[in-house]
């Protein structure tokens, strides 16, 4: 499991945690039943305060994404992949909407929206 | 959640400068930070914690118990390091180890050993031949050697390179890994702090002004920058104090939110660190905290 903290972002680093770790959750790098490291080891291993990595684990646990059991640690808890996928869609659907809004405002047609989020993709050269 | 340490209302005068009611608490499992200006009063808050000052009037409880009727089993559970050298120089590592070592009954020869080793220092040299670092290392060394569960330290990285207080904070980590551990230290260097301290206790001329969550610290204060037009006698006293230069103003408030509500957009806020926090609470006096 790898964990990369920027100290240059805005976001606060239990965020970061909390996001990273949600990210290897949905695209199946974690599955249900891995152990995470110890709060207290992933301190030391990011070089990090206590609180900091508790707060993301708390967090995890009450968004349903682990689940902590005294004496044994913290694990990834059962995930329903398809409701989760359907949550990510959701928010790019959202995203989406804003952004043909936006583009509306400044009259950009529908066939340069799409030339353009062709280019970022990526898929330009084909 | 326990408390390690608990401060309450203590005194102590000195000629010119005394601390006012010191009353704060020490989170066991946890890594407070201490910090406050030169002068400010971290020096004899720790030598009171350790008993090296008589206070003159309050109550000093460590691990629960009065830190007058059980000082010699506290002092037991405590390890310390102070900001100088305070062993004798010319005497080796080797030879302190037999005056230090009975001292403690819980002394722990394997722990000693497995710390000189990774902190690769000459066991015979006389001591009064290390540098800086190696004197600060055999500090820390002679200090954990009792497995204690309270770590409390006296600007251990002050005069320090880099590479050292890293290693320093390295070893800091690997400590905390055991819950039953707290670590409380006084420092200048605010970075450090960054990296390991979970609580942040501020002192500031013999009184404490703050004893809190560095995270919550951090989002409740914020640097305030705007145009001086914005300032006029109400508004600058929502501040903690202001920096005002020709191309505008810089200022430190201890509450986000109400500044916000005032200024709304007309000022950028930014998240503040721990040596801005520093600057601006000694050069103006703390108002609406808490």
């Amino acid at each position: 499991m790898d964990i990369i903290i920027s100290n240059s972002v805005k976001d606060p680093i239990y965020q970061q945690i909390i996001k990273q770790i949600k990210e290897l959750v949905l695209t199946g790098k974690l599955s249900e039943g891995d152990s995470l490291p110890s709060i207290r080891q992933l301190a030391k291993d990011l070089q990090v305060s206590v609180i900091t990595t508790k707060r993301a684990y708390e967090e995890l646990e009450s968004d349903g994404f682990i689940v902590s059991i005294v004496g044994k640690g913290s694990f990834i808890a059962s995930q329903n992949q398809e409701l989760l996928k359907e949550r990510r869609l959701k928010i790019i659907e959202e995203k989406l909407i804003e952004i043909i809004e936006e583009s509306k405002l400044i009259q950009l047609s529908k066939e340069e929206l799409m030339e353009m989020i062709l280019i970022l993709y990526g898929d330009d050269l084909k | 959640m326990t408390n390690v340490v608990e401060f309450n209302n203590v005194k102590k005068s000195f000629k010119n400068f005394s601390l006012d009611d010191v009353s704060f608490s020490i989170k066991k499992g946890f890594v407070t930070g201490f910090i406050g200006a030169n002068g400010a009063g971290k020096s004899t808050t720790i030598k009171l914690l350790m008993k090296l000052l008589r206070k003159d009037s309050g109550n000093i409880a460590i691990f629960g118990l009065d830190q007058d009727k059980h000082n010699q089993e506290i002092k037991e559970r405590i390890g310390f390091v102070y900001d100088e050298n305070c062993f004798y120089d010319t005497l080796s590592i080797r030879e302190l180890r037999k005056i230090i070592a009975p001292m403690y009954q819980k002394w722990n020869d394997n722990l000693f050993y497995k710390y000189l080793d990774q902190f690769s220092l000459p066991e015979k040299q006389p001591i009064k031949n290390f540098s800086k670092g190696m004197k600060m290392k055999m500090a820390i060394l002679f200090a954990i050697s009792h497995d204690p569960e309270f770590i409390i330290m006296d600007e251990p990285t002050s005069g320090l390179d880099p590479v050292f207080r890293r290693e320093v904070l390295e070893l800091l980590h690997e400590i905390m890994l055991d819950d039953q551990k707290t670590i409380f230290f006084s420092t200048h260097i605010t970075t450090d702090l960054d990296r390991i301290a979970d609580y942040i206790t501020y002192i500031h001329k013999g009184k404490i002004l703050f004893s809190k969550e560095r995270e919550e610290l951090l989002t409740e204060y914020g640097i305030v920058k705007g145009s001086n037009d914005l300032l006029d006698r109400d508004t600058e006293k929502e501040f903690v104090s202001i920096r005002k230069t020709n191309v505008g103003f810089e200022a430190l408030t201890s509450c986000v939110k109400k500044t916000k509500d005032i200024f709304g957009d007309e000022v950028l806020i930014e998240k503040p660190s721990l040596e801005d926090i520093m600057y601006y609470t000694n050069k103006g006096d703390l108002k609406c905290t808490l």
